[in-house]
Order: structure tokens, then sequence, then C-alpha cells
């Protein structure tokens, strides 16, 4: 009792001890990296990339429990809608934003498409499906040369542009991926503890419990799949809008894993986690350059280590964002 | 015209053979522990460069192995990636065995991409020119020709598949191995020994779809780090097909899907007026397999059983 006592009192100030220098953290990266040169930007804008689409994935994975091994598919389906409707490929030169809403319709589609054949059946059975959705997609797009310019891809795409603003530099691209990634993570974190985010919960725990309760599981997993396409197409479009160039070489199974890695490393089920997992990812190989290949022996390793050692990664669920806020305001 | 058939009944057989070796470690490792092994398309990859280190090291000049050495080789090869996959299931897999379903599955992945590296850097990223485990004489088979290859790949994997059919359904323990794959807590309440059952499946699966990489790359004549990850996903569709957990239905969803991929591979562009070309041959396997989950979920030769869970229906 006493031993429980003097944790519980001392707990408070060390959260929030480590609450405000995370914050201070991210608030000085957030604040310095535009003073930056443009190849330290554009690192940190594929760090916000990998964030975006961690964050994504996790709706399934970490809150839903079910394993997404094709999420570059929702990637490429948004990419290459940008890069189809602004460029010179049709012809066509839409706006930004609308782009970005008909990416987004077309990924939810795309998702529920996919998932309604797969999540009415048995869960584990969507990470196969969604592997082979995924090589189905970039055999498609390989393959579809009039449409897509099959493997030399889609170059000279429009800058994207917002409200009559130009955003085309690495540093308007930062701001404009700090803006989505904030707003969606947000939703994202608002979502999760929605009633709707709390029967994802429950379906990742016990299935069948979930149902017991009155939970229909399978709208509820095609909410999460649905939600998590959508978030992979947007990401899709800001990547196309920020490279203004698209081919089938980004869109391997190879990145799959390596977000389901970031995921898994950083932390289950929490955005937190995901920045972390995602820094791991993308600052590694910056930082041993000449050891391409071990970088991703090692991440394999660390993978396996971590799930059967630590299975809830690097920042645990615990430590969520609310964690932070309860910190810094002293409740 | 009969030539063509003969000819592609032929090349389908050989290649679904392939399939069906592959397909067996899955099913057998999804009826033991319900999880999908990611890393097994990688045992696949294992088996061809165990057995060109075995050939390159202890017999020395590929050009002349007598039938010795490469019975040898083949032999060695299977045997230590059997061993190998028994190694990775203790260290990867059975401190997860109590974890949740997902757990198992992302230390596959994680095993699968570290053996995929691993090979990288040993071996180098390119593919490799493998020696052939059959001399090559062709037969002419009314009109189609029939190489000594596709024959001895024919013969090997029926060899093999009959040893396995025979383990499981005649010996003790094959009883076991069943037994644990009805149901594990019972299986343990009745005394069965059940870490001994699933590294049976461990060793077994593994040597089979080592023998199949072996076969596939004397087939093709090359072998590379990456070669597991394709043929890995078509042999899954294939254990799905027959009905995961059910050991004929493996084998049989091979050969159909062997059969579907080289006679649409063949009429494709004959139906479609060359607009959808051989390049589509990957897509059609996964189009059948969302067809399958979409028509029949429990595949061919499966049990009805219910989501997750995994409790047969019929005990309702």
């Amino acid at each position: 009792m006493s031993v429980a006592g003097i944790s519980s009192s001392a707990k408070p100030q060390a959260s929030r001890l480590v609450a405000i220098l995370v914050l201070a953290a991210i608030v000085a990266l957030v604040a310095a990296t535009p003073f930056l040169p443009n190849y330290h930007i554009r690192v940190v804008n594929s760090l916000l990339i990998y964030i975006l689409l961690g964050i994504g994935l996790n709706i399934v994975i970490g809150y839903t429990g079910l394993l997404d091994l094709g999420f570059v598919a929702f990637y490429a389906v948004g990419a290459y809608t940008y890069a189809l409707l602004a460029s010179p490929q049709l012809d066509l030169h839409l706006p930004f934003l609308l782009i970005v809403g008909i990416a987004a319709v077309l990924g939810m589609i795309t998702g529920i498409l996919l998932g309604i054949p797969v999540l009415k059946l048995r869960g584990d059975y969507l990470a196969i499906v969604t592997l082979g959705f995924g090589e189905i997609i970039r055999i498609v797009i390989n393959n579809v040369d009039w449409l897509t310019g099959g493997p030399k891809g889609i170059a000279r795409l429009d800058k994207a542009s917002i409200l009559g603003v130009e955003i085309a530099r690495p540093v308007e691209i930062y701001w404009l991926l700090l803006v989505t990634v904030f707003l969606v993570g947000l939703f994202v974190w608002r979502l999760e503890r929605s009633i709707l985010g709390k029967a994802w919960a429950a379906i990742r725990e016990d299935q069948d419990a979930a149902r017991g309760i009155g939970i229909n599981t399978t709208n509820a997993k095609l909410a999460a799949f649905a939600t998590s396409a959508t978030i992979g197409a947007i990401a899709g479009t800001i990547f196309a809008a920020s490279q203004r160039f698209v081919s089938p070489e980004s869109f391997t199974l190879q990145e799959s894993v390596l977000i389901v890695l970031m995921i898994v490393i950083g932390g289950i089920g929490n955005i937190l986690g995901i920045v972390a997992g995602a820094a791991i990812l993308i600052l590694l190989p910056e930082l041993l350059r000449e050891f391409a290949e071990w970088r991703i022996l090692f991440l394999g390793i660390l993978m396996v280590v971590l799930i059967i050692v630590r299975p809830a990664g690097i920042v645990p669920r615990t430590f969520g964002p609310e964690k932070l806020i309860r910190g810094l305001f002293g409740k | 015209m009969l030539g063509t058939f003969i000819q592609q009944t032929v090349n389908a057989l050989t290649i679904g053979s392939i399939y069906a070796l592959i397909a067996l470690g899955y099913t057998m490792v999804y009826g033991v522990l319900r999880m999908i092994n990611f890393a097994h398309g990688e045992m696949f990859m294992l088996g061809a460069y165990a057995a060109f280190l075995v050939l390159t090291v202890f017999v020395g000049d590929i050009g002349a192995v007598g039938a010795f050495g490469l019975t040898l080789a083949f032999f060695g090869a299977v045997i230590a990636v059997g061993f190998f996959g028994v190694g990775i299931e203790r260290l990867a897999y059975k401190p997860l065995r109590n974890s949740t379903r997902l757990a198992p599955m992302l230390s596959s992945l994680g095993v699968s991409l570290t053996l995929v590296t691993g090979v990288q850097i040993l071996a180098g990223p390119q593919p490799v020119a493998f020696p052939s485990f059959f001399p090559t004489t062709r037969y002419d088979l009314m009109g189609g020709t029939v190489t000594s290859v596709q024959i001895g790949i024919l013969v090997a994997a029926f060899v093999l598949m009959f040893a396995l059919y025979t383990l499981v359904n005649r010996s003790r323990m094959g009883i076991i191995v069943r037994a644990v794959s009805e149901s594990r807590p019972t299986a343990q309440l009745l005394g069965i020994n059940v870490n001994l059952a699933i590294s049976a499946v461990f060793f077994s699966g593994p040597l089979l779809g080592a023998a199949g990489g072996i076969l596939y790359a004397s087939y093709y004549g090359i072998m590379s780090p990456t070669m597991g990850a394709v043929i890995g996903l078509k042999a899954f569709t294939a254990a799905i097909l027959g009905g995961i957990g059910s050991i004929p239905g493996a084998m049989l969803g091979a050969y159909i899907l062997a059969f579907v991929e080289v006679g649409g591979t063949a009429l494709l562009p004959l139906i479609t007026n060359g607009v959808l070309g051989t390049e589509y041959r990957d897509v059609l396997s996964f189009a059948i397999l969302i067809l399958v989950l979409l028509v029949k979920p429990a595949g061919i030769l499966g049990e009805p059983v219910s989501e997750e869970s995994m409790v047969y229906k019929r005990e309702f």
C-alpha cells in the first residue's frame, strides 16, 4: 500500500516533467525546421508524410487489431489521382483542394470495396488480401502505360496552390504537411476516444465478446479500414504534389512493410509512438548512410525482439497525447 | 493444338507441384497455431540458397556434380532448413503463443524481412544462376515437349507429398499433430506434448517449402533473395482456395491455381484481343483469392468455421 502511495504521489510530477520536455522538444523542432537548409526540410517533409501514413494505418493495426499489408495501394491511389488530374498527362489542371477531396473519396471507396469481401469473414485473411491488392495495384499501374505512363511514371505535375497561394517550395510543403498532420492527428485521436473507437478497441481485445455486446463488428471494421484508406490517399496527394513526379517505384510491398514496422517499433495504437517510429525509420538511414542494407536487417530484428520483449513498442499505448495534456495541466 | 494442350498441362502440373509443397507449410502452421507465417516464403528461398551453398562448398565444381552430390545437396539443404524453421519457431513465435493474434504475425513479418535482407547482404541482391538438379533432356509427348526437369519435379513433389500424407495419417506423430490441430487445449488436457507437435509442423513445413524452392530454382535456373514473396503469396492463395488447415485441400488448391494461372495466361491475350497480356498473371491469382473469399470462404475442402474464434459451426 505504502509503495503504491509513494509512486502515485511521485508520478504526476515526473509525468509533468516528461510532458513538458516532450512538448518543448516537439515545439522546438517544429519552429526550427523552416530555418534549416532545403535538404533537411525535405527530410522532415518525408518524416511528416510517414507520420501521416502511420496515423492512417494505425487505425487498422493499432486500434482495430487487423493487419493491413497493402497500405501503399491507397497511398498510390491518392498520388496517381493528383498526377492524373493536375498534369499534362490528361491535360487536366484541377485545383489542389478539389483533388484532395476527390482522392479522399476515391481512397474511401477503394477501401470499402476491398474491405467488404474480406472483413465479413476472417480478420486474419485481411493481411494476405491487402498484400495481394497492393501488388495488383502496382502491377496495373506498371502496365496501363497509356494512363499512368507505366514504369516511367508521370512527371511535370502542377504546383499545388491553395486559395491562390502557391505551395511548391520545401518550406511551403512543410507547413502544408504540418497542418495536415495536426488536423488528421487530432481527428483520429478524437475518433479513437469516440464510441466508434471504443468499438474498435472491443474488437481488438475480443471479437466474439464485442459481437456479444451488440457491436456490428463488420461495419466497425469497415469504418476503420475506410478511414485508414482515406488518410492514405490524402497522404498520397500531398506526396505527389511535393515530388511533382510519381512512379510505381514509390509504392512497393517493402514500403507497406516499412510503415507497419514503424508502427510496431514506435508503439502500436499510439500517435506519439508513430512519431517516434517514423523518426527512427527516417532519421536512421540519414545518419547511417553507408549501412543502407544493414538498416533493414536491424529494423527486422528490432521488430521481432520488441514484439517479444516490449510488445507495446518504444512509446507504449498508455503514454498517449492525453497523458501529455494531463501532465501539462497537472490533472 | 493437342500438343499445346499437353504442353500447358504439364507446365501447370509442374508449377502446381511447387505451389503445393509451399502451401502445405502454410496450411499446417495455420492448422496448429492459427497464424499466417509470413516468413514461410523465405524458407522457400533459403532452400534454394542452402542447396547452392552445399553444392559449392562441399561438393566443389558445380558442373561436374554427380547424382550422389545432387542428392546430398538436396537432402542436406531441406533438412537444414527444416531445423532452421524449428529454431525460428522457438525464438520468434513460441514466446508469443499466449499473446494477441496479431503479435506472431508481426513477428513473422520481422523474421521475413530479416531473412531477405540477411541473404541480400551475404549473397548479394542480384539473382544467381542455379544449376539444374536433373539432366536436361527433352521428350516428345504427342506433340508437346516435356523436359526431364519437369518429370523430376513431378516425381520429387509426389514422393514428398505422399510421404507427408502417410506421416500425418498413419504415424503416431501424425495423430499428435492432428489432435493439436483440432483443438490445442483439449490435446493438452489429454497429455499430448503440444510443443512436439508444433515443432514437427515447423520442421516439415519449411522442409517441404525448401524442397519447393530447390525444384523451382532448378526449373527456372535462377534464384534471388526476393523470390519467396510472390510465390509465398500464391501458395497461401492456394491454401485458402483448398481450405486452410486442410492438407489435401492445400494440394488441390495449388493444382487448381496453377491450372487457372497457366490457362488464363495463355487465354487472356486471346480473349481480350491483346489488351490484357501475360503480365496480368499475378493479378489473376489474387483475383481468384478475392473471388474465393466472396463465394466460398471456407475453401473447397475446408470446414465451415466461424470467424476468429475458429469454433466449428457444427458444434452448435
